[in-house]
């Protein structure tokens, strides 16, 4: 099981962010560095949700949008750890869906359940796998890195 | 020009997030990429030899796809060409639980 390092901002951050954008799915990346076995998230950042069509159950951050993130992260000497959506009134857990369009291998997907505008469970899940063709999401451990190190 | 390469990529590009080439155009510059680092090829490019339709190309700022001569852009030593794939998803289409079970009927 892999490991992700969130700082009890950043995880609040990103709760907060579904709950602002409830009923819609809100979206997001995630910038840090690599550990033993996952990584430490040192920002989030809050990404558009081009899907208008359908906001409500899915999500696509804009291409464009993640060559100037990477280049800002670049800067920052920080990689893309992974990315953040939520699902509203849906369970914090990958759909058939999430898995077809995730192709960030290693990175991690972090999923909140957003039910009835307030935020609930926050899953982790990294895409393992050395290719599209095997690729599988696989349970991250989440820290939240504050002074009682939870765990969950 | 200097090719930026994504975090899933970088595994099989030796590690590294930048890589420098010399072409005349990005179709050169990608072939150019996928010889130094021929793992790279399969997650670029169909068996057919086509850029993966999750796959997308920005030269500087622009997607590649709407330039009007796409890959046979020319281009020079001062361009970035970045690989980003795609991020979407949802909840669309996907029972990520068990539903309820249904009412039988008397």
């Amino acid at each position: 099981m892999g490991i992700l390092h969130l700082t009890r901002a950043i995880y609040d951050e990103i709760r907060a962010h579904g709950e602002q954008t409830y009923p819609y799915e809100c979206c997001g990346a995630l910038l840090g560095t690599t550990i033993e076995n996952g990584w430490t998230v040192v920002a989030s950042v809050r990404a558009g949700n081009t899907r208008t069509d359908s906001a409500h159950n899915r999500y696509n951050i804009s291409p464009l949008e993640l060559v100037k993130i990477e280049r800002d992260a670049r800067r920052q000497g920080l990689g893309i750890a992974g990315f953040y959506h939520s699902h509203p009134d849906h369970p914090a857990q990958w759909s058939t869906t999430d898995l077809a369009e995730a192709h960030w291998l290693g990175c991690s997907y972090v999923i909140t359940a957003v039910a009835k505008g307030k935020a609930a469970q926050t899953n982790s899940f990294r895409l393992a796998g050395i290719s599209e063709e095997d690729k599988a999401f696989e349970q991250d451990t989440i820290v939240i890195d504050d002074e009682n190190k939870e765990q969950f | 020009m200097t090719i930026f390469i994504p975090t899933p990529l970088r595994p099989f590009a030796a590690g590294k997030d930048t890589i420098e080439v010399e072409a005349a155009t990005i179709s050169a510059a990608l072939e150019s990429l996928t010889a130094a680092h021929p793992d790279l090829r399969k997650h670029l490019f169909t068996g057919e030899g086509k850029l993966r339709a999750f796959v997308n190309l920005y030269l500087n700022d622009e997607d590649v796809r709407y330039l009007p001569a796409k890959e046979a852009t020319a281009i020079t030593a001062a361009d970035t060409l970045s690989i980003i794939p795609s991020i979407a998803g949802g909840v669309l289409a996907a029972r990520a639980y068990a539903p309820p079970a249904p009412k039988t009927m008397n």
